[in-house]
């Protein structure tokens, strides 16, 4: 397809950008509704909308797969690659969506714009993992971050939750001033923004310095976005301050769009200064996320410090080489998506009026009290642990195994001693959950339909990763297999 | 014959339990009902994996009843599983016990009956699976597998300090198998199959790229993650926790089958895949074993805890498994692999007996009691015969697997043979003067007086096992017959290794 030729986009063009058209326009239609409808109908009808808005964009990519190729002037692609994550965040918003409705009529938040931010949010992220041309990557991104800087501060009675969401804003917009940063550097030494021509720019002639430090900065904001080492320091007050459920979507689906971002940046483009870069990153992202997370009596905490070393291990697998990396990231995202989402979905179910419950003493003996909400918890930390028949079990031993294949063997043996490490307090909630006896304080109450609907989910996604990856695995090398000819 | 059983035995008989543990998720929380489904699928499984030893063709070396399918296809990992003499064995141990285990329960769980069951049930298939995996991968997966019911069994269900009990238990074996998965990757990584025996020929083809500077890692690896859960002497601190603090089916199968699973991988994977590097380290790990025999001897004989006592004594008889193992004799193996199952069956009865007075009395300490003999006669008789048989007395199973490992040892070398056999008198004096203690004199505390004599369902747990040691040890052939050839086969690269020398 050529650009001069092609001045008016044509019908294909919209059918390859059909799941991010159908997200905004029910977005905007939750917008229009909103004032429309009374106090008390309000939650439950924005809630069904949204909805329904992720399933038909989530059948709307399922139709988008049909018709591979690029699209508007080249500056997005459908391919392999982009349906992947646009599946990923998709069907984490659904989740979220599933997960919120028991949440917000328990904390008494106005539903209002939350659910059309969700879903807007999730258009940024999709655009992210398609866009080729660096300038609608930063647009993308800036759609999805500024959807969760409002959703982060969507306890608008939580003094804490104003401060995640200014902490958020604040460092996510200079670490976005970064990103932009980056590109222009990158446009300065190759003359273009298009990541395709890029990489022909990089691969044909001697690298430019200027390119360095372009990926540099680029992979400064991305790291941002994905909560790496040393770019992490809001990971734990956001996460403790935001409402459960935007925290289990802004801890998967950002994340898995910032990763498709760096892919496509690292491999299509070919970019310089990958492995040290992203040695060093990942050894800090492990073992601070890690150790970080050992002394958390906050459940929320332990699990933003826990995300931290989980996107250290997706860059060791990025560190690989990318016939084996590329795979192995992809599934460790859809695994971590699966989990975490799960995790946070249980979390927002005990957190309770006020998020009170959400210390780890709060969860003693819930291995009595709510057995099903107890084992389901179970099966998300087992699989964060990386125990076997869970989906993290393969996720990190794609990624070790990826690593050990490009001779990072360093590398691994820093991975799996923070595995070990990690071991320990994840473990810690599944020793209060079952072996401490319960306080009688803490109310459970049972648990509703739409919340039971996605941990059943998360469950099915998590164990059948962990039985029978095969399949994901097989579609993920593919993909790369394709972009490397 | 009876080829289409043949083919199913052994997939039948490691996911039956899974399958019973699946079914009790949707039971009714009738305690009864849950209690008797899970003893009646693990008699299931029991009579089903008696076709294992039964149809083994007694002469073949190599593995049986072997199924091979791709499981996942990149990277290539099969479900592959298959059964010789010896694992064939365990996995009838593993079916024998735990239908006593379901029994022994029966009464002294009384909270979360059905999480205990299929908790039980779900460490049962993982136990088989680690005992028929053919591919390295595979056998993580169960390894690992075992270690998370394990755990929720002595935390949940344990007594006093259960929690700090688990939680050791967890980390020790979790971090120590990190190693072994490290080692499995890198084999991976230089041979592109998790298959057993590919691996196997690809190492002593030497076609594996920079195996000689690898391999004493990867032994070492292999044998760290196996020596943790033996245990091997300066590893086993884990042990005495988790047995005081296990419940008794916990105790049994910890006991009977779980520290079977480290001498099983040392044998089959350490001198399967490393010969040569079994051979270069065999001298210090044959003196770890031998501290072990001597020094969890000692330290059982000084125990005022009764479980503690047993549990120290299987680090004692564990050492001679581990001995007889690095002797490289096939007397040595093929005692060490019937010390397994004897010791399985007499310490799983130990544990048991230790759980029958402590659900009347709930305590474990020797000097709690005296002169039961008198209130239970029954018991005291039971418990005197489990007592010789874990002694080692000729005629029960005890004498043959240590008679063995110790000719073995001698062979090997005779101060090994001399040392380890101290540890047979050992045995005797920490076993009979706990005996004497518990069972002898006079009703020294009240509360005894009275004290009822063994129930109709402890009966039915406890004569199986005594019935099979003194089977084991009048009829020991009908073991040795299937074991022999196996370990025979493990040997196999050993005696090559010997030729070599004797032609240079």
């Amino acid at each position: 397809m050529n650009h001069a030729a092609q001045v008016i986009p044509q019908a294909v063009d919209y059918i390859r950008f059909l799941p991010e058209i159908v997200l905004s326009i029910f977005g905007m239609a939750i917008m229009v509704v909103d004032p429309l409808l009374d106090e008390k109908r309000n939650q439950r009808t924005l809630g069904a909308i949204a909805l329904i808005g992720s399933l038909a964009a989530l059948a709307s990519t399922l139709v988008e797969a049909q018709y591979p190729g690029l699209a508007f002037w080249n500056m997005i692609e459908v391919d392999a690659f982009s349906i992947f994550f646009h599946f990923v965040i998709i069907a984490v918003t659904a989740v979220v969506i599933l997960t919120s409705y028991e949440y917000m009529e328990v904390q008494e938040i106005h539903a209002g714009e939350y659910y059309g931010l969700i879903l807007f949010g999730a258009v940024g992220m999709c655009l992210m993992s398609a866009a080729m041309e660096l300038v609608l990557v930063f647009i993308a991104l800036e759609i999805s971050s500024i959807s969760t800087y409002i959703l982060a501060g969507f306890r608008r009675r939580a003094a804490i939750s104003s401060e995640s969401s200014i902490k958020y804003f604040l460092l996510g917009s200079f670490a976005t001033a970064f990103f932009l940063y980056g590109v222009a550097l990158m446009f300065g030494a190759t003359g273009s923004t298009s990541i395709q021509d890029i990489g022909n720019v990089l691969r044909s002639v001697q690298v430019p310095a200027l390119a360095y430090i372009g990926v540099a900065l680029m992979f400064v904001g991305l790291g941002f976005k994905v909560a790496a080492a040393p770019f992490h320091v809001w990971t734990p007050d956001v996460y403790e301050g935001a409402p459960a459920p935007v925290v289990g979507f802004m801890s998967t689906a950002p994340k898995a769009a910032a990763f498709a971002v760096l892919l496509r940046i690292m491999f299509e483009a070919q970019a310089p200064g990958r492995i040290w870069l992203i040695w060093v990153v990942a050894a800090l992202s492990m073992t601070i996320g890690n150790l970080g997370a050992l002394v958390q009596q906050n459940v929320k905490r332990l699990l933003a410090y826990s995300s931290i070393a989980h996107a250290g291990y997706m860059l060791v697998a990025i560190a690989a080489l990318p016939s084996n990396g590329i795979p192995a990231v992809m599934f460790y995202i859809a695994s971590y998506a699966a989990m975490n989402v799960g995790a946070f979905a249980v979390v927002s179910h005990l957190a309770r009026a006020g998020e009170r419950y959400v210390s780890v003493d709060d969860y003693s003996g819930l291995g009595a009290r709510s057995p099903m909400l107890a084992a389901t918890l179970t099966v998300f930390l087992l699989s964060l642990i990386g125990i076997p028949v869970t989906a993290g079990f393969f996720a990190k031993f794609y990624v070790f195994s990826a690593a050990l294949q490009a001779n990072l063997v360093g590398l691994v043996i820093i991975g799996v001693i923070n595995s070990a490490v990690a071991s320990y307090y994840y473990l810690r909630v599944i020793v209060v959950m079952y072996m401490r006896d319960a306080r009688e304080a803490v109310p459970i109450s049972p648990v509703p339909t739409a919340l039971g609907v996605a941990l059943a989910i998360s469950v099915v996604a998590t164990i059948y990763l962990g039985v029978l990856p095969g399949r994901v695995l097989d579609y993920a090398a593919r993909t790369s297999a394709a972009w490397l000819h | 014959m009876n080829t289409g059983l043949d083919s199913w035995i052994l997939t039948l008989v490691t996911f039956i339990p899974l399958a019973g543990a699946v079914l009790l998720f949707a039971f009714p929380r009738r305690d009864r009902d849950i209690r008797g489904f899970a003893l009646v699928v693990s008699l299931l499984d029991f009579v089903l994996s008696l076709h294992l030893p039964v149809h083994l063709q007694r002469g073949l070396p190599g593995f049986q009843y072997e199924v091979n399918h791709l499981w996942i296809s990149n990277p290539s990992i099969h479900y592959h599983i298959g059964a010789d003499g010896i694992s064939a064995w365990l996995v009838v141990l593993t079916t024998f016990l735990t239908p006593l285990c379901v029994l022994i329960s029966w009464d002294s769980i009384r909270n979360r009956v059905k999480e205990f069951f299929i908790l039980l049930l779900i460490l049962e298939t993982a136990l088989i699976g680690v005992f028929v995996s053919l591919d390295l991968f595979q056998f993580y997966f169960f390894w690992e597998g075992t270690l998370i019911p394990m755990a929720l069994l002595i935390g949940i269900y344990g007594h006093g300090r259960r929690v700090y009990a688990a939680v050791k238990f967890f980390l020790y074996t979790m971090i120590a198998s990190m190693f072994m998965l490290a080692a499995i990757l890198w084999l991976y990584a230089k041979t592109g199959t998790f298959d057993f025996s590919a691996i196997q020929t690809a190492i002593h083809s030497g076609q594996v790229p920079n195996f000689a500077a690898a391999a004493p890692w990867l032994f070492l690896g292999f044998f760290v993650a196996f020596a943790v859960k033996v245990p091997l002497f300066p590893v086993h601190t884990w042990l005495p926790d988790a047995h005081v603090e296990a419940p008794t089916a916990g105790s049994v199968l910890l006991a009977g089958v779980l520290l079977k699973m480290g001498t099983y991988g040392m044998l089959r994977f350490n001198l399967g895949l490393f010969p040569e590097q079994s051979r270069a380290n065999a001298w210090w790990i044959a003196i770890l074993a031998l501290i072990g025999i001597i020094y969890g001897a000692l330290v059982a004989m000084v125990q005022p805890n009764m479980k503690k006592l047993i549990a120290y004594s299987s680090i004692s008889h564990l050492g001679f498994v581990v001995l007889g193992i690095f002797s490289f004799t096939q007397m040595g193996l093929d005692g060490a692999t019937f010390i397994m199952l004897a010791h399985g069956v007499s310490t799983g009865a130990l544990f048991m007996l230790a759980g029958v007075i402590f659900e009347r009395r709930h305590t474990y300490e020797i000097s709690e009691f005296g002169g039961l003999a008198t209130p239970m006669p029954t018991y005291a008789a039971l418990f005197s015969f489990i007592v010789l048989s874990s002694i080692g007395l000729p005629l029960l199973n005890g004498f043959i697997g240590e008679f063995l490992v110790l000719s073995g040892a001698f062979q090997d070398r005779a101060i090994y043979g001399i040392l380890g056999a101290t540890g047979v008198i050992w045995s005797a004096c920490y076993l009979l003067w706990m005996y004497q203690r518990v069972f002898f004199g006079k009703v020294n505390h009240s509360v005894n007086e009275n004290l009822p004599d063994l129930s109709g369902r402890e009966h039915a747990a406890l004569w199986p096992p005594a019935v099979m040691a003194l089977l084991m040890g009048v009829a020991p052939l009908i073991w040795l017959n299937a074991i022999d050839p196996a370990s025979r086969t493990a040997l196999a690269p050993f005696a090559q290794m010997i030729s070599k020398v004797v032609v240079r």
